[in-house]
């Protein structure tokens, strides 16, 4: 015991000292002046936090020792997963909580994070579960966000009655680039998949007259509560909004939270609906056909549905993030629908291990906070990117959190049957 | 149960009933080599039927052709009555013919159970907003599911590594758990390519007992492809064989056991 205590105690040192610059010194901008704060707080809560998982480190992997034993018995234990949701209620509590505590910056960084959480899910249900290599997602994260904000200057429609058509179009999208393509495999549906979301780009480039070209669409609209614009004054005649209706000052602030909470709800009804579907018969089959396609035909499975149904989910996810994206921005134009997004949410999942959920949440947070946290390394994220894809292949290929398989309870034995 | 004095002529006195799946003039081409040339046979209800000849006779092709992963040059091939050829191989499972493969093909990264409850897609309530709100009728389906699977793994004694994953099976396990999810789906005729290969004799006696109590519970056909003759002569019907994808025999294993043509083929000439 006293050398794990040791241990952690060096452990801890270490990451007080790496989290020094990171967690440590905030800028402080008043007036003109810039300039640098010591803050210890952050520092030793990291520090704490990396001693006790240290310090717990060797009981904890006895219980999860435990635990693998027992995975190997038919019969399931329950009671894990009354700790599983209590620790989702809690991580959902906090995460609702949180965003009142901190500054606006943080706020909104969050917010860009779990659009591309939201990104990151709808590939891995392509890429994880179904095993079809999209290269172009962007393509459909774009059809969603030109979607709302050509719906809402044009037809005066709101972000709420946008959402299901944009997810509709996106959808529909897929299905259209799917049916001829996902009879290609592996490198060479990437490489059409590729090309896809670079027509798409140029298309939103040239189209001059529907989309503005590369100025763009302006002045999108953000979402409403139940009608409560979040502005000084509505936009509309005789409309009430936010802080009018409740009697508040009136903050700037109150949008960015209001937006995050926005994409925090969206994000869990992703969540749920994947979750739901990886255990419907249709989520085994996307499954059942990365791992042998000629196996599920010899079943009666039709490979052509099972694959449009991947393609045209992930699709559709990206056209809810990419309203939403539209909403977040108010403005919006090509360049925010390069390869080189596409790349990012495909890191996500590669990084969280693919298949796995919750793997592709915290990479996603990882890899959008990390690069807004440490601006100074702004140049060197994609070599950093890269250098940390080239390590996980070799030493991780299975990605920081591997999916664990599902375990099903089986029925008392029927030996009636 | 065969016409005893000439083997090739069999089919044109079975029994009167209409045969469950019928093969005419099947020719399968690759470019220059006639893989299958012309090869016609009947399997019956309840039949065991069994494919041999010597390594590349063209047994998995004539599988293949059958099951429409290939397209088949020529020839035709009914079941029940009806014309299969050059339909997807989906759709044909889901007419009741399935099969195994030679080099066993299971989702091996997924568990014993969830390649069970794969095999049975075509039963479920697949509907998304049923899944999606766990309806009264999603759940009763899902649970009839894994009543279903509980009673084949019983059956192919896997219940024990339900949860296991396929992959990580011992191999005759995995070649057992193939077999079960074929029947899962409920077929007419089980088509099984060479189940004993890589098998230990008592594994081999076992999945022969198998096949026989499949056959007389389950009330389905099966086509059989094998290299291990003791299990071939003991279980089969009807034996038909194969050489270079031409047809040289059929018959009752007695039958084929002393045909002069068998013989040679096999063991070469004097």
């Amino acid at each position: 015991m006293p050398r794990h205590f040791f241990e952690a105690m060096l452990v801890a040192l270490l990451a007080g000292l790496l989290t020094v610059p990171i967690l440590g010194i905030q800028i402080q901008v008043e007036g003109i002046n810039v300039s640098l704060e010591g803050d210890p707080l952050p520092v030793l809560l990291a520090m704490a936090a990396v001693f006790m998982a240290r310090l717990l480190q060797v009981p904890l992997k006895a219980v999860s020792g435990v635990m693998h034993i027992t995975r190997r018995v038919p019969r399931p234990i329950h009671l894990p997963t009354a700790y599983r949701l209590i620790l989702i209620v809690l991580v959902i509590v906090a995460a609702a909580i949180w965003p009142f505590t901190v500054s606006r910056g943080a706020v909104d960084i969050a917010t860009l994070a779990l659009i591309y959480v939201m990104l990151g899910l709808g590939l891995n249900v392509v890429v994880g579960f179904a095993g079809l290599l999209d290269l172009g997602y962007v393509a459909f994260y774009a059809v969603g966000a030109y979607g709302y904000a050509l719906l809402s200057t044009h037809f005066g429609l709101s972000f709420w009655e946008c959402l299901p058509l944009c997810v509709m179009m996106a959808a529909i999208t897929g299905c259209l680039l799917g049916f001829p393509v996902l009879r290609l495999r592996g490198d060479y549906l990437a490489i059409v998949t590729l090309g896809f979301g670079e027509i798409i780009r140029l298309l939103l480039n040239n189209l001059d007259e529907l989309t503005g070209g590369p100025d763009g669409i302006g002045n999108i609209p953000k979402p409403s509560l139940f009608g409560l614009e979040f502005a000084r004054r509505s936009s509309t005649e005789g409309g009430t909004t936010f802080h009018e209706f409740f009697g508040l000052e009136y903050s700037g602030a109150d949008t960015v939270v209001f937006l995050y909470l926005v994409a925090l709800v969206m994000t869990l009804l992703i969540l749920y609906v994947i979750n739901r579907l990886i255990r419907m018969p249709v989520g085994r089959a996307w499954e059942a056909l990365r791992e042998d396609e000629i196996a599920c035909r010899s079943l009666g499975l039709n490979p052509t549905t099972i694959k449009l149904s991947a393609f045209g989910f992930g699709a559709s996810t990206a056209g809810f993030a990419g309203a939403f994206f539209a909403a977040r921005q108010g403005f919006i134009n090509p360049e925010s629908f390069t390869f080189i997004e596409s790349a990012i949410v495909l890191a996500i999942v590669v990084l969280g291990g693919m298949g796995s959920q919750i793997g592709v949440i915290l990479a996603a947070i990882a890899l959008t906070a990390l690069p807004e946290i440490a601006r100074q390394f702004a140049e060197y994220r994609m070599l950093i990117f890269g250098l940390v894809l080239v390590l996980m292949m070799i030493w991780r290929p299975q990605g920081l959190l591997p999916a664990t398989r599902p375990r099903l309870e089986l029925p008392a034995r029927a030996e009636t049957l | 149960m065969m016409n005893e004095s000439n083997p090739l002529a069999a089919q044109s006195t079975a029994p009167i009933e209409r045969p469950l799946l019928q093969v005419r003039e099947l020719s399968m081409r690759f470019g220059g080599l006639l893989a299958v040339d012309h090869v016609q046979f009947d399997v019956h209800r309840h039949q065991i039927f069994a494919v041999i000849g010597p390594n590349g006779a063209g047994k998995t092709t004539v599988f293949n052709c059958i099951g429409g992963f290939y397209r088949p040059t020529s020839g035709t091939v009914l079941l029940d009555g009806h014309s299969i050829h050059g339909l997807p191989s989906h759709h044909i499972a889901r007419l009741g013919l399935v099969r195994t493969f030679q080099n066993v093909r299971l989702f091996k990264n997924m568990t014993v159970v969830e390649n069970l409850l794969i095999s049975q897609h075509m039963q479920l309530e697949t509907r998304f907003l049923h899944g999606l709100f766990k309806t009264s009728k999603y759940r009763r389906a899902e649970a009839q599911a894994l009543e279903r699977a509980a009673f084949w793994l019983e059956k192919v004694n896997l219940l024990s590594v339900a949860n296991r994953e396929a992959g990580n099976l011992a191999y005759g396990q995995q070649r057992r758990l193939e077999i079960a999810r074929c029947m899962i789906t409920q077929p007419k005729l089980l088509m099984l390519d060479e189940p004993a290969a890589g098998l230990n004799p008592q594994e081999t006696r076992d999945l022969d007992q198998l096949i026989n109590e499949l056959r007389a519970e389950h009330d389905i056909a099966v086509l059989l492809i094998e290299h291990d003759m003791s299990l071939v002569m003991g279980i089969s019907d009807e034996i038909f064989v194969m050489e270079y994808g031409r047809p040289i025999a059929i018959g009752s294993p007695d039958q084929i056991r002393n045909d002069p043509r068998v013989i040679k083929a096999y063991l070469g000439e004097e």
